[in-house]
């Protein structure tokens, strides 16, 4: 599936949009490190818990939970919240 | 508990040389400052007499860099430790002096907690790196790690991968000891001032904020809490662990018996096998006080220590006090103390120097160097005696280094 990336993390990506699979977030970040090794744990810790100020988007639905359900035809954001100054 | 132990530390005792100054040796090598900041690193290269400086920098612009540490053991290799203000924490480190830079494969992580919903909530995560240490000079490529919240992690790798290291991390009285957030300073508790031995690679010291000073003699089989004599804030328990606030601790490298610290609560100095520190902080000028974050030694002199003092009074203002910076230097161990601000701003600078932030060259005479919370960096040629600005309009400085590459 289609998976946006911030500018964030575009040093580990070098491209705004990626493909990436996996039936859940989870086992989508995972797919996503072993094509972009480090990228996971900048996004999520070592608890699998997102990052403050980390966002995923899931056709245009912000979701929080990690063990979402993904189809091959969603399109996923993953963005950095606005955390103010 | 079961893994910790208050045996008193039991090394031999070595003969101590205080009073006088090791050899003096010929400066060969060019001093390298490295500068770490709020929002990336600097690397400033001087000539042979430390007077100008090339400015090499900035390295990850927008990274929190907490920590930027030059591996002695090979003269080349640098660890930043490093995160920004939305990702996660990680290492990057460079072989060749910052001309390129890879990331850690697995940065210092706490084991995951086992499933449920219970234990993933108490599981902790590894918000920053603060601390980077190389281990003994007998075991290249191996380094320590300190977190925040407080953890100790080490790599056996030059710092490509990271495991949590020794009992106290998982350990209920250290985690008790540790506290919580809110226990610790503004922006973390933190696992600081971890110190080899260069005798003993199998005897380390390390300090928290909050949570005390200790010391393991068998690599971090066992450790032992090394408070007494240190005070804590008016109303609280001393003999609570956790109430203990060490800033930044130092171990004289002329002479691995003698430790000092700058703590929430004056400076103190520690002579083993002893195990009560004794705050020298007292022969401060009262108007001064004796609070404050760094803590820097004389390469070659046991006796000779220089503290940044900072406004802890009222509501902490976190400041030089009455807007006036200065450096106080001991020659005798802290019996007396003497102000050294020749250069520096006479009235209405309200910076300070956080604890990773001060530092001391080993050329002859000592350069010193210190970066404020304003940005500029500034430092001594002369042991102290004059102080000149050597770069400004810098990030918030965290940490400074000052080292012989090349």
């Amino acid at each position: 599936m289609k998976v946006l990336i911030p500018s964030s993390l575009r040093s580990y990506t070098k491209e705004r949009e990626v493909e990436a699979s996996g039936a859940t977030l989870l086992e989508l970040l995972a797919d996503l490190d072993r094509h972009y090794p480090g990228l996971k744990f900048r996004v999520v810790n070592e608890q699998d818990r997102m990052r403050g100020h980390m966002r995923f988007f899931v056709n245009s639905e912000q979701v929080f939970d990690l063990t979402h359900a993904l189809r091959p035809t969603d399109e996923v954001y993953l963005l950095q919240a606005l955390s103010g100054g | 508990m079961a893994h910790t132990t208050r045996k008193p530390a039991t090394r031999k005792p070595v003969p101590t040389v205080r009073a006088k100054r090791s050899p003096r040796r010929r400066p060969t090598r060019r001093v390298l400052v490295l500068v770490a900041t709020r929002k990336g690193a600097w690397l400033l290269h001087g000539d042979a007499a430390r007077k100008t400086w090339r400015v090499d920098g900035p390295h990850f612009l927008g990274h929190i860099v907490n920590h930027l540490v030059l591996d002695p053991r090979d003269g080349r290799t640098l660890l930043a430790a490093a995160k920004t203000g939305h990702l996660g924490p990680t290492i990057f480190r460079s072989t060749d002096l910052g001309r390129t830079w890879k990331e850690a494969t697995r940065p210092p992580a706490f084991a995951k907690a086992a499933d449920g919903p219970d234990t993933k909530k108490s599981g902790r995560a590894v918000d920053h790196t603060f601390w980077l240490t190389p281990c003994h000079a007998n075991e290249p490529n191996a380094w320590y790690a300190g977190t925040s919240p407080q953890g100790l992690f080490r790599s056996n790798d030059g710092g490509v991968t990271w495991e949590p290291f020794s009992i106290i991390n998982d350990d209920p009285q250290y985690r008790a000891w540790m506290g919580t957030v809110q226990d610790g300073t503004p922006d973390g508790p933190k696992m600081h001032s971890i110190i080899v031995d260069p005798r003993d690679p199998a005897h380390l010291y390390f300090a928290m904020s909050g949570g005390g000073v200790h010391e393991t003699l068998d690599r971090g089989r066992t450790w032992t809490p090394l408070v007494k004599g240190m005070e804590v804030v008016e109303g609280f328990d001393a003999v609570n662990i956790a109430f203990h606030d060490p800033h930044c601790v130092r171990l004289c490298p002329s002479n691995p018996d003698r430790l000092y610290q700058q703590n929430h609560c004056g400076i103190y100095r520690l002579d083993r096998p002893s195990s009560e520190w004794t705050r020298i902080g007292k022969n401060m000028p009262k108007q001064v006080g004796d609070i404050g974050f760094p803590m820097v030694l004389h390469p070659r002199d046991a006796d000779t220590a220089w503290v940044f003092p900072m406004d802890g009074t009222t509501v902490w203002p976190r400041t030089s006090p009455e807007g006036k910076p200065c450096v106080y230097v001991t020659h005798n161990g802290g019996k007396r103390w003497q102000r050294l601000d020749t250069g520096l701003p006479k009235s209405q600078a309200w910076w300070t120097v956080k604890r990773q932030a001060m530092t001391a060259d080993v050329q002859d005479p000592v350069g010193l160097y210190f970066g404020t919370t304003s940005g500029e960096l500034w430092m001594s040629r002369d042991e102290g005696q004059r102080w000149t600005c050597i770069a400004r309009n810098l990030p918030e400085i965290y940490a400074v280094e000052a080292v012989e590459a090349g």
